[in-house]
């Protein structure tokens, strides 16, 4: 009779996995939801059903980090995709998912495209603050604070081959250059800020090093005297604190990328909002996603610093909270 | 008569001497060069276990298994992306394996030698050789969007299930064709029917050849990420996935998911996901060649 013991020792050990589970969900009680005060009337333990986030990989650890507390709370599965803010927004508009998470506003064109699957009701939110870090490597001494103009005659294409074309009295030596692949976030907001942003018929370069890891271009600086490249905040603090940050002047002076210059705009053009999107009809109509999104905002102080982005000013909050008054009264 | 000696310069037998020495040094020299290749290729995965385990061996405990994706690099797990591939896998074999064995039998032993047969062995051999991303694009037009399945377990592993068609068909068709031509003409000389002499004879002969190309086609599929993303596979999933229409996520995309991570903890977190991916394989391999000896001794 070896089968039957074979059994019970598999049951007795899944009874045990699952006992471990069940205390590991609940143990590290990470007391992000002492803080803030169940206001608004939802009872989330009474939430079901299933919502599907999908778009910028940038704002999915903050998504993530959402989802897994809320699912601590209600029995809503969420479930959370990275395929890139436009990714995301074309698959937000044919109606596969009911968030969109992105690291720019979502264009008019997007939104013409939304109408025409008739989607005509969506609804934007702001939860964070990204900046971008300009990098370069420890060793050089001399690009220590540029300007809005030089980075954008560095990144241009036909820009800057060697430092001594950015600002005269560099060495004349050639630059190597790192951004993040053109399907991200980070790379559309350099373009926008930097390079469009300056001189709209320029275009970014692209005979540099693309890579969608940040690990890969950070590598990549470390190991290039002439090296400059950019990469996420969130990137910057976790590894990035071997290399060598760059100020930047946007016309009020050298500004370090800190969480304070970040926080108050002074780092300027290089801090963008983060949001999501989702549909007022969701808001009104299913009472899951209407609490994801009010767990959402009301979470976003202490877990938006833990997965290391910048939090979003009271008033700003405040301001993303009142968009969501109308349908928590009603409901 | 000078007597020229032997092995003085000139002489036949010299000649004949430095030509055998001439070959010995080419010989010994081509068994280095192949020795060191194979040495090198060993060398080299060595050097990736050491590297993955080293730094992956210490989140191999209970936790890491239970628990579901996490923000926290040391209370992630791998829960939910084993259960979703042990979903997408198990289903990818059930559809594509009969499909392919059966597609090879006819090739091999049914089908007329006609024009359609070689365009279909033409589109075989091409089709084994296309990227999987090409497979995603057809997974969620087809799939996903015109069927309807959304991005669920069902959709996934009928894309991975076409994924590997080609292949397993072509790994089935060798393991067929090496069968000795003398069992099958013994078999019809007897007065079998073709089917009989397929499932009696040639089935049981070629079956080690067959697993073989299956448990490739699996490992291969246990490995795919591109494709799954593609058609929209998610990743952070927190629940047990208990049907074919449930959303779901894989071992690959969660190591994907952490090695793109800034936190260095969650680096640790893919190698040890890596470890597991990598023993599951083997474990395959080893059922495999469990399989083959078995049927090697029934014979």
């Amino acid at each position: 009779m070896i089968r039957p013991m074979w059994f019970s020792t598999i049951a007795g050990l899944t009874a045990l996995a699952l006992v471990a589970c069940g205390g590991g969900g609940s143990a590290p009680a990470t007391s992000t939801g002492g803080g803030t005060p169940p206001a608004g009337g939802i009872d989330y333990s009474s939430l079901s059903g299933e919502i599907r986030v999908d778009g910028s990989s940038t704002v999915f650890p903050i998504s993530e980090a959402v989802a897994e507390e809320f699912s601590k709370l209600a029995k809503t599965r969420v479930n959370v995709a990275f395929s890139g803010t436009g990714g995301g927004f074309e698959k937000f508009c044919r109606g596969e998912t009911q968030i969109s998470n992105a690291s720019r506003p979502i264009r008019d064109s997007e939104l013409a495209h939304c109408a025409e699957q008739g989607l005509d009701d969506v609804l934007e939110l702001q939860i964070a603050i990204d900046a971008l870090t300009v990098m370069v490597n420890p060793e050089n001494e001399f690009a220590s604070c540029m300007t809005a103009q030089e980075l954008n005659a560095a990144f241009r294409a036909g820009g800057a081959t060697r430092w001594s074309e950015i600002r005269p009295g560099w060495p004349e030596e050639e630059i190597t250059f790192y951004y993040p692949g053109t399907d991200s976030g980070t790379f559309d907001y350099f373009n926008e800020a930097i390079i469009q942003g300056i001189d709209e018929t320029a275009n970014h370069r692209g005979d540099g090093t693309a890579s969608e890891d940040d690990n890969i271009l950070a590598q990549g600086i470390e190991n290039d005297r002439n090296a400059i490249g950019y990469f996420g905040f969130a990137y910057f603090q976790e590894a990035g604190q071997r290399l060598k940050a760059v100020a930047i002047d946007g016309g009020d002076g050298c500004v370090e990328p800190t969480f304070e210059s970040a926080l108050t705009g002074s780092y300027s053009p290089l801090s963008r909002p983060l949001f999501i999107y989702t549909r007022e009809s969701f808001l009104r109509d299913r009472p899951e996603v209407l609490g994801f999104v009010k767990f959402y905002l009301d979470e976003l102080d202490a877990l938006v610093t833990e997965v290391g982005y910048v939090t979003l000013p009271v008033d700003l909050l405040n301001q993303q909270r009142a968009k969501l008054e109308p349908y928590l009264g009603s409901g | 008569m000078t007597a020229v000696r032997p092995e003085a310069p000139g002489s036949d037998r010299y000649q004949g001497a430095r030509e055998r020495s001439r070959r010995n040094t080419l010989s010994a020299a081509s068994r280095w060069f192949f020795l060191t290749a194979a040495a090198l290729a060993l060398l080299v995965l060595a050097v990736l276990a050491y590297d993955t385990i080293s730094q992956g061996a210490g989140r191999l405990n209970l936790q890491f298994f239970t628990s579901y994706p996490s923000r926290f690099a040391d209370q992630a797990g791998l829960r939910s992306s084993l259960i979703g591939s042990g979903w997408v896998l198990a289903l990818t074999v059930v559809m594509a394996v009969p499909i392919a064995v059966g597609t090879a039998i006819w090739i091999e032993e049914f089908a007329p030698d006609n024009w359609f047969l070689t365009v279909i062995k033409l589109n075989l051999a091409n089709l084994a050789g296309v990227p999987s991303i090409i497979y995603g694009v057809l997974g969620l037009a087809v799939f996903v969007r015109f069927a309807g399945m959304g991005p669920s377990i069902l959709a996934g592993s009928l894309t991975l299930a076409l994924m590997i068609l080609p292949m397993t068909v072509i790994a089935a068709q060798e393991a067929i064709r090496q069968v000795p031509s003398g069992i099958r003409d013994g078999a019809l000389a007897l007065g079998a029917t073709r089917w009989q002499a397929v499932r009696g004879q040639i089935l049981p002969v070629a079956l080690p050849g067959i697993v073989t190309g299956v448990i490739l086609a699996i490992a291969r599929a246990a490995g795919e990420t591109a494709s799954l993303i593609m058609i929209g596979a998610f990743t952070f999933i927190a629940f047990d996935n208990s049907r074919i229409t449930d959303d779901f996520t894989t071992l690959p995309i969660q190591i994907y998911n952490w090695t793109t991570r800034p936190q260095e903890a969650f680096r640790a977190n893919a190698a040890a996901a890596i470890i597991v991916l990598m023993v599951i394989v083997l474990a395959f391999n080893l059922i495999a060649t469990i399989v083959r000896n078995r049927f090697r001794r029934f014979r």
